[in-house]
């Protein structure tokens, strides 16, 4: 994990001070609604539905066991003792109240925690593979970048007031797209330049929302001395010329998409070319101290492999587990390991204020005290060594963290919906129990494979709906709830967009259609054949006369 | 410029009191909008601030008085469309209609960084004691705090909420690594 300097420690320090000075002055009438509304969304601070919302950063995903027990204990103090793995690897409280959040901001500080920027017209939380580090088939780790670019984006003053939010994802996996770079505002891709040395392609102008896209390569290699004059460079392009008029036409992909990537490409060159070799470009002394900071654990030279395979022979669920849930280690005595929060009848990304600390106990005996935070809304355990696996299983399974559904239908990834926010125009969260519910059978839903399903309950697509193989989206209809389907979406690869599927339907219809998209694969998928490919190879007629005809 | 009047008028937009160079003083300067500039004349003399449109339309005669001029630019009007006349300029005001809208940051600190002007940049319209801190970084050096707002409030704590900043800005362009060893003794 990244190491706190004094310098990090004080400016969290003073951001809480702000903040709370902030909170006071609105409190006392000497700030509108308005103007608090920005200072608290760049806070992570949302008034919802029923309550505030406050979206906790986490930068990239990471967080030590100390920092899962200080979430624990807020989550218990200061809501109702639940809170929520989000689609960008944050967490979120649900029920805060507005003159707490100054207390529990500093309660974060005390471990290095924050809700700098996590909302708002501004950069983002940085995200990126919720493996990195570990996985065997990246370049390197992309962890250091994203905490370099954390930095950059921190307080940035000439970034604040940007024509509407910006999220930037690193990716450093050559063939897959983990951290979905292809729909972010930036897409940065660690790559390796012919001398050998890092360097970046930059990707712009991706997003989902009202206006789904896949990104422009804007910057086809950038040495890494260069990364933040080239990231500034499109920032500043987009902060001086992006549409302020209509928020639903203000995110870059429509700045990229009206000039045309070339036109982009040149103004962005023009200014990078006044930052290049000034300033901002990186040294390799602050890059080394960086990678520092995440090096690899220390991990055991002696594992016992026997006792995995006896265990795996042994006893069937935990084979089945370790099959869905756990994932290959860049070190071969190791394996990553899944905890879902996806148990039928809770909310997709729900976790406990006790789990948080259960979790943290585990992570100390079992991870190295870390854990990550997943953009499909679960956890990773990243360095688990395989003897452990068992013992792991067995108290994860007591915890309700076991299920073994990482990556199938019913590892469901949903925002919030109309039962927490108001923006929604419809729930999405008993759509995704309704799904679960109808597909109970253990052995039909692995069996299947691969299968995402993803619920957004507006067209903010915070259920990244357009990159589900299967996506649902809530519309509202004269007041009524009504939820589109698409198909074929993905999120792995280089992404793409679901295409929607014809008109859509009445809550209480959507299992059904759920069930019919999938007896429609059962009938016609190949041997071993994922959905997604059978829907690539088969189309869209098939599955539509399954639903409409 | 000798005015021993108060040169204030809060119903035209020109604040009595102005933020410059981290002190209150009486504001100096009257702007100008186009609305205004349509029926009305400049006054004679005294330093005026007038829009990007009348200052390229006007520039022989503005640049005639004996009094210092300045051009405000709107979101919109970029630092590039004065750069030629930059040099013969006391001032130039960014316009915020709306805090919100952020270019103005990005025209600062093109002005200081990229164009060098070493005159006043100051901020107009919506200007906020939350805002300062930043708008100060990318090179505003002079705020008409909004009218209805406390000036005193605005500086006192306004200007300084942190003591750490991880980028370099227009004051001092290193980032926060390469001023470790000044940190330290902070």
């Amino acid at each position: 994990m990244y190491v706190y300097q004094d310098y990090d420690q004080r400016l969290l320090e003073e951001r809480v001070a702000q903040y709370r000075d902030q909170t006071r002055r609105y409190l006392a009438g000497q700030l509108s609604e308005d103007e608090f509304l920005v200072l608290r969304l760049q806070n992570g601070l949302y008034i919802q539905r029923y309550a505030p919302m406050l979206r906790i950063s986490v930068p990239y995903g990471m967080l030590a066991s100390k920092q899962l027990r200080t979430l624990g204990r807020i989550t218990r103090e200061y809501d109702k003792g639940f809170a929520h793995v989000s689609t960008r690897q944050n967490i979120q409280l649900n029920w805060p109240e507005v003159e707490d959040v100054p207390d529990i901001l500093a309660e974060l500080a005390a471990v290095q925690m924050h809700a700098i920027q996590t909302s708002g017209n501004c950069i983002r939380n940085i995200t990126t593979d919720e493996l990195a580090g570990v996985r065997p088939d990246e370049v390197e780790d992309p962890r250091p970048w994203c905490e370099i670019i954390r930095q950059w984006s921190t307080f940035n003053p000439e970034f604040a007031y940007l024509p509407r939010k910006f999220k930037i994802a690193v990716n450093a996996v050559p063939d897959a797209d983990p951290a979905v770079i292809g729909v972010h505002d930036i897409g940065v891709q660690v790559v390796r330049g012919s001398d050998g040395e890092t360097g970046f392609q930059v990707w712009a102008g991706g997003g989902l929302g009202r206006t789904p896209v896949v990104g422009s390569l804007i910057g086809e290699f950038v040495p890494w001395r260069h990364l933040l004059a080239y990231l500034e460079a499109i920032l500043r392009v987009y902060n001086k010329y992006g549409n302020r008029d209509n928020k639903y036409k203000a995110r870059i992909k429509i700045l990229v998409k009206a000039l045309g990537a070339d036109k982009f490409r040149e103004l962005a060159e023009a200014e990078f070319a006044e930052l290049k070799d000034g300033p901002m470009t990186l040294t390799e002394q602050e890059v080394a101290r960086i990678r520092q900071c995440f090096t690899e654990p220390d991990y055991r030279d002696q594992v016992d492999h026997g006792a995995l395979e006896q265990a795996l022979d042994d006893d069937r669920a935990f084979n089945r587990w370790y099959h869905t849930n756990t994932r290959a280690h860049k070190n071969d005595g190791y394996r990553a390991v899944t905890l879902t929060l996806k148990k039928t009848g809770r909310i997709p990304g729900d976790i406990s204020d006790s789990q948080f600390e259960k979790v943290a106990d585990l992570a100390d005996r079992y991870s190295f005290g870390e854990v990550r935070n997943t953009h499909q809304q679960n956890m990773v355990m990243a360095d688990v060594a395989k003897d452990d696996l068992f013992a792991l299983w067995r108290e994860l399974d007591a915890l309700g963290l076991a299920t073994p559904n990482l990556g199938l239908l019913t590892d469901i990834v949903a925002c919030p919906g109309g039962d927490l926010c108001s923006l929604a125009n419809a729930k999405s969260i008993p759509i995704a129990e309704g799904i679960q519910r109808r597909f109970d059978d253990l052995d039909f839903v692995h069996d299947l494979g691969a299968l995402d399903i993803n619920i957004s309950g507006c067209m903010n697509a915070c259920g990244h709906h357009h990159i589900g193989h299967i996506g649902i989206l809530g519309v509202d209809k004269k007041g009524k709830e009504f939820y589109q389907i698409t198909l074929g979406g993905r999120g792995d690869k280089m992404s793409r967009i679901g295409e929607k599927m014809g008109p859509s339907f009445e809550s209480h219809e959507v299992t059904n259609v759920i069930e019919k998209i999938i007896n429609t694969y059962v009938d016609q998928r190949l041997e071993n054949e994922p959905f997604i490919d059978t829907y690539e190879r088969i189309g869209m007629d098939p599955f539509k006369e399954s639903v409409y005809g | 410029m000798g005015n021993e009047t108060n040169i204030g008028n809060e119903a035209n937009g020109t604040p009595g009191r102005v933020i410059v160079d981290g002190r209150i003083v009486d504001n100096q300067w009257r702007r100008f909008s186009a609305e205004q500039l349509e029926t009305d004349a400049l006054p004679e003399q005294g330093a005026v601030i007038v829009p990007l449109a009348y200052w390229l339309a006007n520039r022989d005669a503005l640049l005639a008085r004996a009094d210092a001029v300045g051009v405000c630019l709107e979101p919109g009007e970029e630092p590039a469309d004065l750069a030629d006349d930059l040099p013969r300029l006391e001032l130039v005001a960014i316009h915020f209609p709306a805090f919100k809208d952020g270019r103005g940051y990005s025209y600062a600190r093109e002005l200081r960084t990229r164009y060098r002007f070493a005159g006043e940049v100051r901020a107009v319209g919506d200007v906020l004691q939350d805002q300062l801190f930043y708008m100060h970084r990318v090179g505003f050096n002079a705020f008409e705090v909004r009218a209805d707002r406390d000036i005193e409030e605005a500086l006192e704590n306004g200007l300084r909420p942190f003591t750490i900043t991880y980028q370099g800005d227009v004051h001092d362009p290193r980032p926060v690594y390469l001023r470790r060893d000044d940190l330290q003794g902070a």
